[in-house]
């Protein structure tokens, strides 16, 4: 399999032939033609999202016929659903469509996104590095309410972030020193995590509240507002979050880092091959400590949003995280362990979640189901069906001096 | 056993290491002890760390001392000193509501425990246990009016099996494509959660008939629910779920020990590359161990609801609803994967959470919202440390058998 950049440097023409083009193109167009029927564009016939599903089914088989097996059959499922998804938006009332599919849902996306994109990034340093962190779900527990602590007590919302950052950070120096330095059982030391978590800030919850809800007032994570957008853009991004944005460049940094640096390279070094990395004088150890303390601190950097942040609304509740982080932990794993990867995931989490809220006009309990996507989609990309996912080679695995 | 030159899988647990010589022998007694030694170790550090931190916060160690007894007598524990079947008295109340609890932490320990023994960490016994306790729900609901023996059966069976085919789509993932079950059993832990929340949501196909505004399930008719052997009248009695769960324990105890399936789930825990290498077909005992382990989740959420529960509600069974089977990795763990082990830790663990909420209702010294969150934390100190046995037993002071393990190359990268 050739390197994208080995590809770009080919004619078009011979790109169009590369059977892998074809699949991606024919996955799109399953997408797209789901797409057709809702707004902005909104087909009224079926005929569209059929004949552009079909399309992407061709391209699809056309694929698995020049040996990418798994993703020409992606494609033709994803033609297959456009097509099922196109007919069912064609079949219901426009006013519903329009009030589930208008440009607040790209908001809603990007604001279910956010803490999952933090976490993930996490998690995927912490893997990168050769520890698995199912604890993520903990940390960001903790950033939820320490943050909304720091934040309240600090009387701003800046000194909240940097709590939230501390005490991820200190707590998963707990998880790191029993995984690297006494070579416990990752996900036994993650397990404990995350119980610690739901006792601490329950515990301290009560303790410091005294069973009494967050005042009211607590300075909240700041929307930064874009004049002069109006209209429908104005609306999907015009007032997002601030973490929303610094998740954007955490992204584009965590990608850098790890692989345009010197550092990154140590980092990944230690989780394909800790022993080779030793040989060669990197401080397995340190690498390893440093990425889990960055796991803490961008998990509770996520965990800050979903208390602080526009949903939060300056609120703790008892385990309020509620499987987030095992959604950032799936989304590291659908994406691959690379940061644009996860990222896409977790907008796809995310547009799950939002789609799920918005779905309930046409029926709650369908709203629910939806939830489920993310966890089948992930299972699927661990069972290898659409492409195959691979992990760190010493993911997980302690690591001993010699 | 002796490996082919294959690359030598992650150590196995302390307790299997066998170096032929004097030294095995001293490091077998020493393991030995350090079987019993170890959890104990743990427990008491976990409780010793738990009490500072109530005295810190509550800036008092004796009302610490004082909040600490109160659990334990909420647990009904001090029903030894003062035995009653009466459970109009307090004690025994408390006893028995502790007794159903532990119940259901054996089922789910035992089930942590068996994928354990295979070298698999089933981390979705809580999906399991959703799974087992929604297909009891609607064998109980449906069929109603038969009579009570073979619906209760058909209840329980059916509610077993659905999750052992639940576990066992982690198995198959794991034998087929090598999807590593931790991730797998994660997912279809939502999964569970998310479609049981469909089911009994609003306007889903299990919601109650009656109410349609409540998101509750219907109520198990009377033909399958569990008979209570120790009750009164108007009080939750303990029902013969308890039975249920200890037969299990005997049940795990001779699957492991006293036959041909448990021989090969533990080779294949041991040593996959060994196991093949002997003969046993490592796939098959992926898939079985899993689906085995899926079993005994599945049932202790079968006999929660056919028990005490009789119906569905987000958060309504005593046993805090969404953690059971999370708890269930803290009991076995504490208990070392034994079925002796399991059962000690399921009376601990289920002690300790009634005690800490229910049975404080009315303490003097600590609130018993704020102590009910004791429990996440020692269920998490005694996760913690017993993951890293090398500190308890630097503790502990042999430092012979820290240095041998410290010698051992880890992992793959040997």
């Amino acid at each position: 399999m050739s390197t994208w950049a080995e590809r770009l440097d080919n004619p078009v023409s011979a790109r169009l032939r590369d059977p892998a083009a074809t699949g991606y193109l024919g996955i799109i167009l399953g997408a797209f033609a789901a797409f057709l029927a809702i707004p902005p564009i909104e087909a009224r016939t079926i005929t569209w999202p059929i004949l552009v599903g079909i399309v992407a089914a061709a391209l699809g088989i056309w694929t698995v016929t020049r040996g990418r097996r798994r993703l020409g059959w992606g494609a033709v499922a994803a033609g297959l659903v456009g097509i099922g998804l196109g007919i069912l938006a064609t079949h219901s009332s426009t006013t519903n469509l329009s009030s589930a599919f208008d440009s607040t849902l790209v908001a809603q996306t990007l604001g279910f996104a956010t803490p999952l994109v933090f976490a993930a990034m996490g998690g995927m340093f912490s893997e990168r590095s050769g520890v698995v962190n199912i604890g993520l779900e903990g940390m960001m527990l903790m950033g939820a309410f320490w943050g909304v602590y720091g934040a309240d007590k600090g009387g701003n919302w800046v000194v909240g972030l940097l709590v939230a950052m501390a005490v991820g950070g200190l707590f998963a120096l707990v998880y790191a020193f029993f995984a690297i330095q006494l070579r416990a059982d990752q996900i036994v030391g993650g397990t404990a995590i995350n119980f610690l978590a739901v006792g601490i800030t329950g515990f301290f919850f009560i303790q410091l509240y005294n069973n009494n809800p967050i005042p009211n007032g607590v300075s909240l994570l700041p929307n930064v507002n874009i004049p002069g957008l109006s209209g429908s853009l104005g609306q999907a991004i015009g007032d997002l979050n601030i973490l929303t944005w610094a998740g954007f460049v955490l992204v584009l940094v965590a990608y850098v880092v790890l692989f345009k640096t010197a550092i990154g390279l140590r980092i990944r070094a230690c989780g394909e091959h800790p022993r080779a990395a030793d040989t060669v004088g990197i401080d397995v150890y340190a690498i390893r400590y440093a990425c889990v303390v960055l796991s803490g601190v961008l998990a509770a950097v996520g965990g800050i949003y979903l208390s602080e942040g526009p949903q939060g609304n300056g609120t703790f509740l008892f385990d309020m995280t509620n499987g987030r982080g095992f959604i950032a932990l799936a989304a590291v794993i659908f994406g691959n362990w690379r940061p644009f990867g996860a990222f896409g995931a977790a907008l796809l989490f995310g547009f799950s979640s939002a789609l799920a809220l918005k779905l309930q006009v046409y029926s709650q309990s369908a709203g629910t189901l939806f939830n489920i996507l993310p966890y089948v989609l992930t299972l699927i990309a661990v069972a290898g069906v659409i492409g195959r996912t691979v992990p760190p080679a010493a993911d997980g695995q302690p690591y001993a001096k010699q | 056993m002796t490996a082919p030159g294959k690359s030598p899988s992650p150590p196995p647990a302390p307790e299997e290491f066998g170096d032929p010589g004097t030294l095995a022998a001293r490091l077998a007694v020493k393991q030995r002890a350090g079987g019993i030694v170890i959890p104990i170790l743990t427990v008491v550090f976990a409780l010793v760390i738990s009490i500072a931190v109530v005295a810190a916060t509550q800036h008092s160690v004796h009302t610490s001392l004082v909040a600490f007894k109160e659990i334990f007598d909420g647990a009904g524990l001090n029903w030894i000193a003062h035995p009653t079947t009466n459970l109009q008295n307090l004690a025994a109340y408390n006893l028995s509501q502790t007794l159903l609890q532990t119940s259901t932490l054996i089922l789910t320990g035992l089930s942590v425990a068996f994928a354990f023994r295979c070298g698999m960490f089933n981390i979705g016994g809580q999906g399991q246990y959703f799974v087992g306790l929604i297909v009891a729900n609607w064998l109980g609901v449906s069929f109603a009016g038969m009579s009570p023996l073979p619906h209760i059966l058909i209840a329980m069976v059916g509610g077993t099996l659905a999750a052992a085919a639940y576990a066992g789509i982690a198995g198959v993932l794991k034998a087929t494509v090598g999807a590593h079950e931790v991730i797998t059993t994660i997912m279809l832990n939502w999964i569970a959660f998310w479609t049981v929340s469909w089911l009994i949501g609003a306007g889903g196909p299990l919601q109650n008939s009656t109410d349609p505004t409540n998101p509750v399930s219907n109520q198990v008719a009377p033909s399958a629910r569990l008979p209570d052997f120790w009750g009164a009248q108007g009080f939750q009695g303990v029902h013969i779920g308890l039975f249920v769960a200890l037969a299990c324990v005997v049940v795990f105890w001779i699957l492991i020990s006293r036959t041909t399936l448990g021989y090969e789930v533990r080779a294949v825990g041991f040593n996959p590359d060994a196991a093949a290498y002997g003969g046993i077909n490592v796939k098959k005992n992926f898939i079985r161990a899993m689906a085995i382990s899926g079993a005994f989740a599945g049932l202790a959420g079968v006999i929660d609801m056919l028990g005490g529960a009789t119906n569905y509600q987000y958060g309504q069974l005593d046993v805090p609803f969404s953690q059971v089977g999370f708890i269930g990795i803290a009991v076995a763990l504490l208990g070392r994967n034994t079925a002796l082990g399991t059962l000690l830790a399921a009376i601990l663990f289920g002690g300790l959470l009634y005690g800490s909420f229910h049975g404080l209702g009315s303490s003097s010294v600590i609130d018993p919202t704020l102590a009910s969150n004791i429990p996440y934390i020692v269920q998490g100190l005694i996760v913690l440390f017993i993951g890293a046995d090398v500190l308890l037993m630097s503790v502990w002071g042999s430092r012979k058998k820290l240095r041998w393990r410290s010698s051992k190359p880890a992992g793959a990268s040997a």
